[in-house]
């Protein structure tokens, strides 16, 4: 499967609501652009979590294109998917990799967004590019979550260093960055506990593991990744904001796209904090984990529409 | 800052006070904010759309009876409805008389397992039930051990079978073993699972029709959002569900997926979770989540924290002095210093409607600097000057003017600000709750809340809103022209 059709396959809910959504609003050959029509798209953007603003936005942008107008359903798409690319638009898509000795990739966000699943998956995906893996169980915090690392960790086939229950978490860090320098490992990616944004002292607590990282390598960590659940409404703009803060991030991992849920918050996300979406997972296994492509993302969300 | 805080409560307040009667347009616009309100916390569209029309019924068919301000009827009983859709309050946990059981199921990560502990502590605390376990999460790795830690620190038992791969039967076996060793009272952790996934929803089915659980409570991530109505709807359909729990309140989030799940399930809301530690449960209470949801800041509560903005000691002697009539500059300038602490901003604005844009609120720091410079005004005047701004003639002026690095006409149109002002603010001295919240739209329209725009409205002369470039251009401009006559003094 080419990975425009696994974007597809992944987001193939989100198409067919938003699509039989839309082609509701066209009962014949076309329908009358006027407060009622501007209402029902509006309706059908909020859904998708983008939040009343920029729903409100492009349903204005609509508006003033096609108010008075009895519209094709193709104009109208190609209307809200340009608007849609415009505030999605990104190329710094790619992840950093340092230009010699390991990478390390720190991971962050709420509880229970998919951080440490989403770590196995990453490090999947490089065993498969044969790259060498270390990671760093850095949730010394939740029950058994070193557990849950280790076990992913045997299942990819990648390396763990370990910290003690309740011990610090930056000392993890600093003794998987050792061991990726030490081996020779390729990539190092840190899992670390999921809090909320509002928890002043352990945001504090991620801003010191990001400078323990760059303790042995000047440069780490070279990415931060936020996770964010595809589910999670406006709150996930606080999250980014919020962790951006304290931990620098330089991307995000929407997760559990394989649901009901569309994940549209990305959008405002994309608007305020310029973070972009480097992933996006789609399944509780090693391999559901995708690059996100804008375009695709778009392009996917209304594949169906029209036709 | 200033900027952004003074639109929204004129906005909160022009639409929800601003008449002396309810009409039928006004009360339109004070809901639309509502609504605005409620879609940012996340409730979803439709139920928006069904409970927006609950509440118009309702405060049309109260207009006749108005005898209240406007606002406080609008927002009375918007949150009113809020706390009826959210109720009624059913936090008990009911017992049989051999084996209770159970189940708690949901999305992945929604905080099932935690909560499992979390009900387990509870039991043990509030009755002398034994409680057990049980692991049936068979998917997510390390999901048993997750439980059998969380057993051990709760030093109660914990049901596993390493050997199946059926989640049915492990609950099956599971109260059997209960049954046998008398324990009352037993926790199915059930794994997470997507809504649209058959298979596993099927399963889920199977537990429920061959273990026949007593209660069954679906977990819902306090942070959902539009999709709650989805999986809710979908967990219903396939489940007898008995009631809800919604976690990880703890944050900012303004938990408005509750208000759909509630209306799409028609089950109680039995518990808030608002931590990651087992005592973190809450009985659910509706007033206060009705409150958060509704987010369309107390307006008496605003007035509260900001008339404590002044500390204690020093309000005293400001209401004393309010009260014979002497409010002077300083005073003035010592209620702004009091709405530059930062906390209390924070604080304001948490009362406040349609703040959800924190980041555009914390970014405009320009009208912090033009507030010092407003300060600086004051600063550069005499104490007598202070005291009677009416002493203040052109010569006065000009030197209060390059003392502060500001434009003589700033100088102006401060004290013309502060004489509209004055006599409003004496107006609060001692005035009930109702007239302060009149007292403070004035005040709005006078710029109390806003000391620094002012300034910069009259300097563009419009009334309309400027981007960041462009208010960042007028700084620049502005600042050029305070050098260049700088430098023009300097070369006198
Ligand atoms: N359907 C689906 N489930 C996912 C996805 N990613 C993670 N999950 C599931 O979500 C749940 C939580 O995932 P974790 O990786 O443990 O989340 P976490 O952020 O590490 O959680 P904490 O460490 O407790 O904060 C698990 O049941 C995962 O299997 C995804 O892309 N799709
Ligand atoms: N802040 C906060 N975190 C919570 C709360 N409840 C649970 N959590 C955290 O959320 C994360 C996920 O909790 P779990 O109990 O593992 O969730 P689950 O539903 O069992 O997850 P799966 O079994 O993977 O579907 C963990 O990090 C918990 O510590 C809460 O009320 N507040
Ligand atoms: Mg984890
Ligand atoms: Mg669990």
């Amino acid at each position: 499967m080419g990975l425009f059709d696994r974007v597809k396959a992944g987001l193939r809910r989100t198409a067919q609501l938003l699509s039989t959504d839309i082609r509701d609003l066209f009962k014949q050959q076309g329908r009358l652009v006027d407060d009622k029509f501007l209402t029902e798209l509006f309706a059908i953007l909020v859904k998708t979590d983008m939040g009343g603003g920029p729903a409100g936005s492009i349903r204005d942008q609509v508006g003033r294109e096609y108010r008075g107008r009895v519209v094709e359903m193709t104009d109208l798409l190609a209307s809200v998917k340009a608007k849609l690319l415009e505030l999605m638009a990104q190329s710094d898509q790619e992840l950093r990799l340092a230009a010699s000795g390991p990478t390390v990739i720190m991971v962050v966000g709420v509880n229970g967004s998919g951080k440490t699943t989403s770590i196995a998956k990453l490090a999947s995906l490089f065993r498969g590019e044969g790259k060498r893996v270390v990671l760093g169980a850095g949730d010394t915090f939740r029950a058994a979550a070193v557990e849950q690392l280790t076990i992913w960790a045997e299942r990819v086939g990648a390396e763990i260093v370990k910290g003690e229950m309740g011990g610090d978490p930056a000392s993890v860090a600093h003794r998987a960055t050792a061991r990726a320098v030490e081996t020779g490992a390729d990539i190092c990616i840190l899992d670390t506990a999921g809090r909320l944004q509002t928890q002043a002292n352990l945001m504090q607590q991620l801003s010191k593991i990001r400078k323990v990282a760059g303790k042995l390598i000047p440069e780490a960590p070279h990415e931060v990744l936020l996770v964010l659940d595809a589910t999670a409404g406006q709150n996930a703009i606080s999250q980014a904001k919020g962790f951006s803060e304290a931990a620098g991030c330089t991307g995000i991992v929407l997760s559990k796209l394989d649901g009901t849920a569309k994940g549209g918050v990305v959008i405002p996300i994309r608007q305020q904090f310029q973070l972009p979406v480097k992933f996006i997972g789609v399944g509780e296994g090693a391999d559901d984990l995708m690059p996100f492509q804008p375009r695709e993302f778009v392009e996917a969300l209304f594949a169906d529409a029209v036709k | 800052m200033f900027e952004s805080l003074q639109d929204g409560m004129r906005a909160a307040l022009k639409t929800l006070t601003g008449k002396a009667k309810l009409t039928e347009a006004n009360m339109r616009e004070g809901l639309r904010l509502v609504e605005q309100s409620l879609l940012e916390a996340d409730v979803s569209y439709e139920v928006v759309q069904s409970f927006m029309e609950r509440v118009t019924a309702q405060a049309v068919g109260e207009k006749v009876l108005l005898s209240l301000d406007p606002s406080q009827q609008v927002v009375g009983i918007v949150h009113q409805q809020l706390i009826e859709l959210l109720g009624p309050v059913d936090p008990s946990l009911p017992f049989r008389e051999d084996v209770t059981v159970y189940m708690l199921c949901g999305l992945q990560g929604s905080g099932k397992t935690t909560t499992t502990g979390k009900l387990a502590k509870l039991i043990q605390q509030e009755s002398d039930k034994r409680v057990m376990l049980v692991a049936a999460d068979l998917q997510r790795p390390a999901a048993i051990q997750q439980l059998h830690v969380l057993g051990e620190q709760l030093g109660v038992a914990v049901y596993s079978d390493p050997n199946t791969k059926d989640p049915v039967k492990v609950c099956q076996d599971a109260v059997r073993k209960a049954r046998q060793e008398r324990i009352g009272v037993v926790i199915l952790d059930t794994a997470g699972r997507l809504a649209i996934d058959r298979e596993l929803m099927d399963e889920l089915k199977r537990v429920e029709n061959q273990v026949r659980p007593d209660k069954v409570f679906l977990v819902v991530d306090g942070m959902t959002g539009q999709d709650a109505v989805n999986s809710a709807s979908a967990f219903n359909d396939a489940l007898e569900l008995d009631g809800v729990i919604m976690t990880k309140l703890d944050g900012d989030s303004r938990g408005g997926a509750l208000l759909s799940v509630k209306q799409v399930t028609g089950v109680p809301i039995k518990f808030i979770g608002t931590g990651e530690h087992l005592d973190a449960l809450e009985p659910f209470r509706p007033e206060g989540m009705a409150s958060r949801i509704l987010g369309m800041g107390d307006i008496l509560g605003l007035v509260d924290v900001a008339r404590r903005a002044v500390d204690e000691k020093k309000r005293v002697e400001l209401e004393e002095r309010l009260r014979a009539g002497q409010f002077t500059l300083e005073d003035f300038r010592d209620q702004i210093m009091q709405f530059m602490k930062p906390g209390l901003m924070m604080k304001l604005m948490g009362l406040l409607p349609g703040m959800g844009d924190l980041q555009q609120m914390m970014g405009s720091v320009d009208t912090e600097k033009d507030t010092k410079r407003l300060v600086g005004i004051i600063d550069s005047m005499t104490r007598a000057e202070r005291r009677n701004p009416k002493l203040i003639d052109s010569s006065r002026r000009s030197r209060i003017a390059r003392g502060a690095g500001v434009e003589p006409v700033e100088v102006t149109q401060l004290i013309k600000q502060f004489d509209v002002m004055a006599p409003l603010v004496q107006g609060m001295a001692g005035a009930g709750m109702a007239e302060r919240l009149r007292k403070v739209r004035e005040l709005q329209a006078g710029g109390l809340f806003n000391p620094g725009a002012q300034l910069m409205r009259e300097k563009k002369g419009t009334g309309k809103r400027l981007s960041t470039k462009e208010k960042a251009d007028l700084r620049k401009q502005r600042e050029r022209e305070l050098r260049r006559r700088k430098r023009e003094e300097r070369g006198r």
